[in-house]
């Protein structure tokens, strides 16, 4: 495992007291190209850690290593996870009892998650029974309708197929099946992506009640939408080209950001406010680069209007573990704001 | 809508069933509405309210249940030369992605605009039409559609829609696929497109952000009817209608 990268200096040791997560040098790559570099990040317990990034910052590819779901051509090169404390090595085949148990994966189509023949009902007997062996059927009814009923969602979803529900409540159900077997940490791959805005905010709602009564432990969130992680998560934190720019506190990091990748992507957001209206947005000039090529140093720096000579090296991690930014610019203007400086 | 000028582009009580006896659905039902040169209007509304179904009524891809379909005070709704029509209305789509044949270099994509210009379809004025949208003509030509990224697709989509100089374009859902910071930079084409060739667009979201971006005017539709409709200032910062309201209050913010 690799441990010179800005990131893995700051993570904590050891598997800190009341954390639910602590993944640490997790690497993973579609051939040459390294997506996910040397990723560490911590979830507490009840929280929802935001995961932030345009496309192809590898944001999916980090959800996919997190939930043990990756496939070639996928391949993860390294990186350990402790969940609960439990400790799991990922350079080896993961267990099955983690999947579904102790880390589940909510995907982003609905649509495309649930089967098109089977009720709902039959889904969930499915799913309870990979895991938990010869379960009566009825048995595995009653867990998903006392789901459904804690969370106000209607039972009549039990009978129905899919094509029978609409958009949003496809998405609610792909949520309550990927949560049945309480597992400890939850990982939701843009989950509102395909929906609009009043279906979304119910799921928001739903995702917040399901870690709030504790039926999960916590929720890593993955999304390029920076006004839904403002209402979902807890922390935030910022993915580009592979690596974690910037993290903190999600009101702390959007209102003072400290990497300027992520005060451009926050200037680059359309809410529909006043000032919306008043100023030209201008967007992020170029692209991100070929993760097979990243450049040497910062990865930001091609795009970024402050770079200087000094960011062709490696970024240091400017703050504590909780709350830092990789980039020389902030390690020399620890007080000023960012934005103005754009 | 009695105003003393004449729209580029109008719909009258403009309504689309589909289906019949108790399974009909009204995708749109009686929208009227008016597009003028230099104005950005946009329709917002959730999945399913009949946004598109109203963008493939105005493009002529569907014919109208009932209702009138008037191009500078003419009726077309039921004209047959649709070539003549796609001189004038022309559109872009949601899918940079799937709305390019992959085997096409970005040349020859843009050459198949000779069935509506024959002639007229110079080198010139292909790349007048990619510099438009901010592109160098000589680094996409040759291109093909997976040499491009998502924004540059998109905006080579919008210069094929120019390239014959339409008066009216069709945006559906036409950013909704890409990132934050590549849609402001689409968004702005549009604008820059409205100030400098007066071009009257019809921009359909349901993104509330975007509308509030770009539109000079905005309709809000539900379950195929039009709820509020009017200047953008007022339709978003002082709603009347109760569903407005409620939409924007779904809407996450940033800030506080």
């Amino acid at each position: 495992m690799s441990t010179e990268g800005p990131a893995t200096d700051l993570a904590p040791a050891d598997a800190a007291a009341g954390q639910l997560l602590t993944a640490r040098g997790l690497r993973a790559a579609y051939g040459p190209t390294v997506a996910v570099d040397d990723v560490a990040l911590t979830v507490g317990t009840g929280e929802v850690l935001g995961i932030a990034g345009e496309s192809g910052c590898g944001k999916s590819t980090l959800a996919a290593v997190l939930s043990l779901t990756a496939r070639p051509p996928l391949t993860v090169l390294g990186g350990d996870l402790t969940v609960d404390g439990q400790h799991l090595d990922l350079a080896g085949r993961p267990p099955r009892t983690w999947r579904g148990g102790v880390v589940s994966l909510l995907p982003q189509g609905a649509m495309n998650a649930l089967s098109a023949t089977a009720r709902v009902g039959d889904m969930a007997v499915d799913v309870v029974r990979a895991h938990r062996g010869r379960v009566p059927r009825s048995v595995a009814l009653d867990l998903l309708a006392d789901r459904l009923d804690a969370l106000d969602l209607p039972r009549r979803v039990i009978g129905a197929y899919p094509h029978q529900l609409s958009g949003g409540m496809r998405q609610r159900v792909v949520t309550v099946l990927s949560t049945l077997l309480d597992p400890r940490l939850l990982i939701a791959d843009e989950p509102t992506s395909a929906l609009d805005v009043s279906t979304q905010r119910a799921l928001v709602e739903l995702l917040r009640e399901l870690v709030g009564r504790g039926l999960v432990g916590g929720i890593v969130f993955v999304t390029h939408d920076l006004p839904v992680l403002r209402a979902v998560a807890d922390r935030i934190a910022v993915m580009y080209a592979g690596r974690i720019v910037e993290t903190g506190p999600t009101a702390a990091l959007v209102d003072d950001p400290r990497h300027p990748y992520t005060a451009a992507l926050l200037s680059s957001v359309l809410v529909p406010e006043p000032q919306v209206r008043r100023r030209r947005i201008g967007g992020i000039r170029g692209a991100p680069p070929d993760l097979a090529d990243p450049p040497a140093g910062c990865r930001f720096r091609p795009r970024c209007s402050l770079a200087t000579d000094a960011c062709t090296d490696d970024p240091p991690a400017v703050g504590d573990p909780d709350r830092y930014a990789t980039c020389w610019w902030t390690r020399d203007h620890p007080d000023e704001r960012l934005e103005p400086s754009l | 809508m009695t105003t003393e000028d004449v729209p580029l582009l109008a719909g009258e009580h403009l309504t689309r069933v589909f289906g019949r006896g108790r399974d009909a659905v009204r995708a749109v039902d009686d929208v009227s509405l008016a597009l003028r040169p230099g104005e950005i209007t946009t329709v917002v509304g959730e999945s399913g309210s009949g946004k598109s179904t109203l963008a493939r009524l105005l493009l002529r891809l569907l014919t109208p249940t009932a209702g009138r379909l008037l191009l500078d005070g003419r009726d077309v709704t039921r004209t047959s030369d649709t070539t003549a029509y796609w001189r004038d209305v022309q559109a872009v789509f949601q899918d940079p992605f799937s709305a390019f044949n992959q085997f096409f270099t970005v040349r020859r994509l843009m050459a198949r605009a000779r069935r509506l210009l024959g002639p007229d379809l110079t080198d010139a004025r292909v790349a007048e039409a990619l510099e438009q949208v901010g592109l160098r003509p000589g680094d996409v030509l040759g291109r093909y559609p997976h040499q491009l990224s998502g924004g540059q697709r998109q905006r080579v989509m919008i210069a094929r829609a120019l390239l014959v100089r339409p008066r009216v374009l069709i945006a559906d859902e036409a950013t909704s696929m890409l990132d934050a910071s590549l849609r402001a930079t689409i968004l702005n084409v549009l604008t820059d497109l409205r100030a400098e060739t007066g071009l009257a667009i019809l921009f359909i979201t349901h993104d509330i952000g975007q509308a509030c971006y770009v539109s000079d005017r905005v309709l809000v539709m539900r379950s195929g009817r039009v709820v509020e409709s009017g200047p953008t200032d007022e339709v978003i910062f002082a709603p009347t209608h109760e569903y407005t309201r409620r939409l924007l209050a779904d809407v996450p913010r940033l800030h506080g």
